[in-house]
Formats: structure tokens, sequence, C-alpha cells
């Protein structure tokens, strides 16, 4: 299998937007058949409220059992061992499983338990803040901020040593990297989940205050080894990759709208509508999960038969003029846009209410202590090839 | 806008995502379980335009309203 040259279709960019063919696909004919790089085609929907019509029908719409690249990549592993590796991963399950698990999770994320969770995020952000002021500018605000902040917090959620994380950051970042062969890839996340399993195996020994702990001794019946397994690694996973990338595309962003930038800076009570804007204008996880149309279906006027893949582009919905008035602008004053960036449907993220959480902290605070922030090149390292987009670097200065 | 605005929750359908609860904490809360809890089913007009923006947005579409 060879490592793949070209960015797949749907998470094309252009800088901070989505790509101008996919815009055209959306503002166009809205859905169109694609060539994935597993070897299948897959139906690509583009359009905010078809989108969301999917994401919402899990009936028509469900998570395939077997994903084509599963089929391609591992051919001799059976059915079998395919579930047992998917124990617990959310992302790839249906009704009852997802729901049974869903459930035993959502209470460790309501707002009110996030709340309890914001004095230790401030210290956490702050602590970091510090760091970059001793060390002096310039600084590669990835390494120095927007990666360890949400990592130390979701290994003190979750109950993972931080000490340990040399071990997991780059295996985390790889596994998510399209350009990595997917044997590798597959190899990655072998090794993830032998790095949780052992994790697990000490929580079952001695389960702590954290959610692991917690799972095991409120749920240790219910819920198997293998599938504390997936679930810690979904988590782990997610909440490095997804907020670490907000915090320093975000800063970009508002670095390269200077008005925007301003704005927040002298009045930090917009946060709340800036994260959500935010999220909604840079959509970093570009695609929700492929699914599989169960049945006959219509998308946008398309006739779509049953057994066929379709891939969810939330960076073109998430910009839908259909959505919203002047969707590629940056507009931190916007308020309650319904956008998917976090998906929607029964899989919307389960840590979006921690997500928001350390957004919310991390950038008024980031302002406050660097009112002068800039970047240092006018170039950025956008990561092309990441199932999440961000930036692999950011020199900034101040 | 003369009718009353009525809030129907369903329990059953909630994921527990919170955005009921970040968008109007006056009509909505969760449970300790993360489900939503609906503290006034037929809120004051001056939550009405939160509670429609909460609707709307339910990633699980648990909450309804009556005229709709």
């Amino acid at each position: 299998m060879s490592e793949i040259s070209t960015v797949p279709i749907h998470m094309r960019r252009a800088g901070f937007d989505p790509a101008p063919e996919l815009s055209e696909l959306r503002d166009g004919e809205g859905v169109r058949r694609i060539p994935t790089q597993f070897g299948v085609d897959a139906w690509l929907v583009t359009r905010f409220a078809d989108v969301r019509a999917v994401l919402s029908d899990v009936e028509r719409f469900k998570q395939p059992a077997r994903l084509p690249f599963q089929s391609a990549s591992m051919p001799d592993i059976s059915d079998e061992e395919l579930v047992r590796r998917q124990a617990g991963n959310l992302l790839a399950l249906n009704p009852p499983e997802h729901t049974r698990l869903r459930r035993i999770l959502t209470p460790e994320f309501t707002v009110r338990r996030m709340r309890r969770m914001e004095p230790r995020i401030q210290e956490i952000v702050e602590e970091h803040l510090d760091v970059m002021e001793r060390n002096g500018s310039p600084a590669d605000l990835v390494s120095s901020f927007a990666l360890p902040v949400p990592s130390l917090v979701i290994c003190e959620l979750l109950g993972v040593p931080y000490e340990e994380r040399a071990v997991f950051q780059d295996r985390t970042s790889r596994l998510l990297d399209v350009s990595v062969p997917l044997e590798q890839r597959m190899e990655l996340q072998l090794e993830s989940r032998a790095y949780m399993a052992e994790l697990v195996a000490r929580t079952q020994a001695d389960p702590g205050e954290e959610l692991l702990g917690m799972l095991v001794r409120e749920h240790g019946d219910a819920v198997t080894a293998e599938e504390l397994i997936g679930i810690g690694n979904l988590l782990l996973v997610a909440g490095h990759e997804t907020t670490s990338n907000m915090l320093s595309i975000g800063t970009l962003a508002l670095l390269r709208n200077p008005d925007q930038f301003e704005l927040l800076k002298k009045e930090p009570e917009r946060i709340d509508d800036a994260v959500e804007e935010l999220m909604r204008w840079l959509s970093v996880v570009h695609s929700g999960t492929a699914k599989v149309t169960t049945t006959d279906v219509e998308i946008a006027g398309q006739h779509i038969p049953a057994g066929e893949l379709v891939m969810l582009a939330l960076p073109t919905a998430n910009r839908d003029p259909e959505l919203l008035d002047n969707p590629d602008k940056l507009d931190i004053t916007r308020h309650g846009v319904g956008h998917v960036a976090f998906g929607h449907g029964l899989h919307h993220c389960l840590g979006a209410p921690l997500a928001r959480m350390e957004m919310r902290i991390a950038f008024p605070a980031l302002l406050r202590r660097f009112p002068g922030l800039r970047a240092v090149s006018d170039e950025a390292a956008f990561r092309s090839f990441h199932v999440v987009y961000g930036l692999s670097s950011f020199e900034v200065a101040w | 806008m003369s009718e009353p605005l009525q809030v129907r929750a369903d329990r059953n359908v909630c994921i527990g995502a919170g955005m009921c609860v970040m968008t109007c904490e006056e009509v909505f809360d969760q449970d300790d379980d993360g489900i939503v809890l609906l503290l006034l089913p037929t809120p004051p007009a001056e939550y009405a335009t939160a509670v429609r923006q909460a609707v709307r947005n339910c990633p699980s579409g648990a909450l309804t309203l009556r005229d709709e």
C-alpha cells in the first residue's frame, strides 16, 4: 500500500476555507459521488440541511460494521476481531450498544460537571502562560500552549498519567494523519489499544477517582475491559487533537482578522459567541464519520441506493449561505448559529461541553497575557493531511 | 405569538449534550445522568428567542415546541 500524496477531496482546504471546488459543489448539485482512497466511491454531502438530516437519521444512515478501508487494509481480520477492536469506540457503534455506553458517559460531561472543572482548567492555562512568558518571545504556540493544555486536562479527567504523554501524543497525531500508509495507521491503532489495555488493567486493580476509575467502580459489570480500552482511547485521542487544533488555528484566525482580535480583546465577555463562531468558521473536524445507507434514499434530489457509503463535509455545511448571511466572514458578534462543527444527532460530540469550557478559558487568557500577540511569519503550517485540521506549529511573538 | 410558548422534552431521546442548558439555563437543566430537565414548560416571553434557539439546535431532537 502506497503513501497518499494528494489530500482526499472531502478534506481539501484553501487556508481556513473549504476548497473552492467543495463550495462550488455545495452551491451546485449539493451531493456528488467521489472516489475515496479505499478504492470504493462515496457520496459526499455538502449542504447544511442535508448534513444535519443525515446525522439525525440513524435508521437510514448507519455506522458501517466494517468500513471499506478495513476491508482493504485488513482483509485477513475476521469480523469478530474487528468488533473486538472497535469495542467502546462510540463513533463506530450504533444503537443499542452506542446508547448503553453513551448513557454511562453522559453524566461525566454535563454542563455542571464542566463548571466544576473550571478552576482547574484556569490554573492549567495560567501555568502554561507563565512558562511561555518566562521563556520569552518568540514561542511555538502549539507545543507550549495549544497542545499541552488540553492534553493535561484530558489526562487528569481520564486518569492517564501525563508523564507518559511522549508515548501517546505523537502516536495520536500520526494515527490521524492520512498521509501515513493505512497499514501503519492500523499498527498505530493496535499500539494505542495495547497501551490503553495496560492502563485499564492498572485501573481495574486500583481504580482512582478519575473517569476510568469511576467507570470501573460504578459500571464494572456493565462495561467490559475491551470497551474500557475503546472508551479510553477515543476520549484520549479526541481530547488531544480537537481542542488543541482549535486553540492554535483559532488564534491564527483571530490574528488574521485583526478587527475580531481587537474586539475580543476589548470585550472578552463575547467569548461564548466567539468560540461558536470560530468552531463554525474553522470546522477543524472536516468530516462526520462515514455512514452506510440502509435503504434507498434521496439527498439534494439525488437518488442513492441502499448499501452506499455517505460522507459529510462539515466545513461547507457550516459555510452554507442557507444557514447564515455572509458565511465566509468570521464575525464573533453572531449569536445562536446552529453549526454542525460538533456534529449532530446521536453522535454529537460527547466532549463538546469540555471543549467549549477549555476554549472559553484559554482564548481570553492568552489575549490578556499577550495583548500584542502576533505571528512571526506570514506563512502558516496548515496540517493538510490530518483528519483534524489545524497547525503543525505556530511561531508567535509578543 | 399570542399563544404562550410551550416546550416539550423527551427524556428518552435526549443524549445529554447540554446545549439547551448552555443556551437558556432558566428553562433547561440536566439531572445527575445528564438528561434534560424542563424547569419552565411554559417559559415567559423574555426567554422565547433563547428557547427557540435551544429547540432548533438540540442535537438529538429531544426538544419540541407545541406550536410547531
